[in-house]
């Protein structure tokens, strides 16, 4: 049953050190405000899982809290490298990154096996490509009807799956809209869920019976925090800033200059800060 | 308008007649983004455009720096989730024609777009393969666009990220596939496509202004030419026009915060 409190309780009760855990977004509803408070936190030793671990995750992994990244795609789109990540996996600073790395086709695959309570998940994948010999978790199945072998990844079982919505109710229930991702499998998929959302309603109003809905009842806690996708958008609300990812790879590129912006922007941070965002993006529209 | 062509303008315009309103296009970010968008807004305006965040036939006002900005999800038809979107639309095999762009390509037209280096202890780490893989393979044809140069066009991969045609030849089809693989190379001096037999990259077209021998030293290996090699159409005034708009219109959108 979800309950609705402040971030950093929701946060505090649910991940834990060495958790392995999602926060998930595709583009869109990238939970920045929860990252941001999971590194204030001093969370350490998680095992990150993300399709596209973009520059939240290069926040985390540079900040010290990640042991392994579970990926299909690691970089800041249309910009570039994540230096962060980078140094992990190239130098180990702050410390070394375990990487199991897959496609998009397989994550997608996997979260879904995960929602359903499969223990694998099968794709027509990998053909010709090399990731299969680099990584012992994708292997292969034979279909008992046609004999065609197809690709198998485990299904993805997060600890927690952490998102960012644009409302709940007031009993909890959520709704997403616009480019979903791959949330709800996400939060299916996962022992404990943290929602934050831009605004919390009497009514859901879902604008159409086929809108993309969590139930009060598939989710842990929710959490009020308006702005809490910035810089990646929620769509009806503020847009993406694309001049923050632009920006962010000289941010990124120097640890001394990634430290200084962490310290200014996250550890002196509270979860209140991104309401700015939301205000400042509405303001101007 | 200035009159000198960029050889990425050159690229753009080249790429982006290698499309038809009758394709079903899988769109990959940066290069690929750009021709298919030109493609649309000139000679192709039925196209329909999908990218692997879930919007499906979106027609962007300016081109998304990433795969999911909010644009493409406004003007489009409609917007699956992302299991959909790889299970019945790619795998399911209603993509006509995939949309690449890599970090390195080998004469077989398969892309590196993971390490440089041994994977364990990588030189450089690169994003990865994101959606490539299985684009590679399940869309009915795949086009590629990339600028040359021999740290790019290099004679063996570190690292094969999606397949081409593999070691050539009947290599796809030993493996099963029944797609057609990479159709066309097209960069920002020449056009490539697979020898009908060999699948070994050959120019067929060299874009105006450009020497046959600096296409030859912009490749890391020996690069093969067709017996009659044709000379690329200048960009017409509207090409032209049209891409230097979107462009600015982009460059505009990204600055404002």
């Amino acid at each position: 049953m979800a309950e609705l409190m402040p971030l950093a309780a929701a946060i505090a009760a649910n991940v834990h050190d060495g958790d392995t855990v999602a926060y998930e977004g595709f583009t869109h509803l990238i939970p920045f405000a929860a990252a941001h408070e999971t590194i204030r936190q001093g969370r350490r030793e998680l095992t990150l899982i993300r399709m596209t671990p973009d520059i939240i995750y290069d926040q985390m992994i540079g900040a010290g809290c990640a042991r392994k990244l579970k990926f299909s795609w690691g970089g800041n789109p249309g910009v570039g490298s994540l230096h962060r990540m980078r140094d992990a996996v190239e130098n180990g600073w702050p410390q070394a990154l375990e990487l199991e790395e897959h496609s998009h086709a397989a994550m997608a695959n996997a979260y879904e096996a995960g929602a359903a309570n499969l223990p694998f998940a099968m794709l027509r994948g990998y053909i010709g490509a090399d990731l299969p010999k680099v990584n012992p978790m994708i292997r292969t199945v034979t279909c008992p009807f046609t004999a065609e072998v197809l690709a198998a990844v485990p299904a993805i079982r997060p600890d927690v799956a952490v998102i960012h919505a644009q409302r709940a109710d007031r009993k909890g229930n959520v709704l997403v809209e616009g480019i979903v991702g791959v949330q709800k499998e996400a939060v299916l998929a996962a022992k404990r869920s943290v929602v934050t959302v831009e605004e919390i309603v009497e009514e859901l109003q879902p604008p159409s019976p086929n809108s993309v809905v969590l139930p009060h009842w598939t989710i842990t806690a929710i959490a009020h925090v308006p702005g809490g996708a910035y810089p990646s958008y929620a769509f009806g609300h503020y847009q993406r800033n694309n001049a923050f990812y632009i920006a962010w790879d000289k941010i990124a590129r120097e640890r001394q200059s990634f430290l200084a912006w962490l310290q200014d922007n996250v550890l002196s941070g509270r979860p209140e800060d991104f309401a700015r965002y939301a205000r400042r993006q509405a303001a101007a529209e | 308008m200035s009159e000198t062509v960029t050889p990425t303008e050159m690229m753009t315009i080249a790429a982006a007649r290698a499309l038809t309103n009758a394709d079903i296009c899988f769109v990959g970010i940066g290069a690929p983004s750009a021709a298919c968008n030109l493609a649309r807004l000139t000679h192709a305006p039925d196209i329909t455009l999908i990218y692997e965040s879930g919007t499906i036939a979106t027609k962007p006002d300016v081109l998304p720096l990433s795969i999911g900005d909010g644009e493409l999800c406004e003007t489009a038809l409609f917007t699956v989730s992302v299991p959909e979107m790889f299970r019945y639309w790619l795998q399911g095999g209603r993509i006509t024609t995939g949309f690449l762009g890599g970090a390195q390509i080998d004469r077989f037209a398969n892309l590196n777009t993971t390490v440089v280096g041994d994977y364990a202890h990588p030189k450089v780490r690169l994003p990865g393969g994101g959606g490539a893989p299985e684009i590679a393979s399940n869309c009915g044809r795949i086009l590629i666009t990339m600028a040359m140069g021999t740290r790019a066009f290099v004679e063996k991969l570190p690292f094969i990220t999606s397949m081409g045609h593999g070691e050539g030849g009947d290599h796809r089809a030993r493996l099963g596939l029944k797609t057609k693989g990479p159709t066309a190379v097209i960069t920002d001096l020449c056009i490539m496509e697979p020898d009908p037999l060999t699948k070994e990259l050959t120019v067929t077209s060299i874009h105006p202004g450009v020497a046959r021998e600096a296409v030859a030293a912009a490749s890391g290996w020996p690069l093969k030419f067709a017996t009659a090699v044709a000379e690329t159409p200048a960009p017409t005034a509207e090409e032209l026009s049209v891409l230097r708009d979107i462009q600015a219109r982009t460059r505009h959108a990204h600055k404002a915060a």
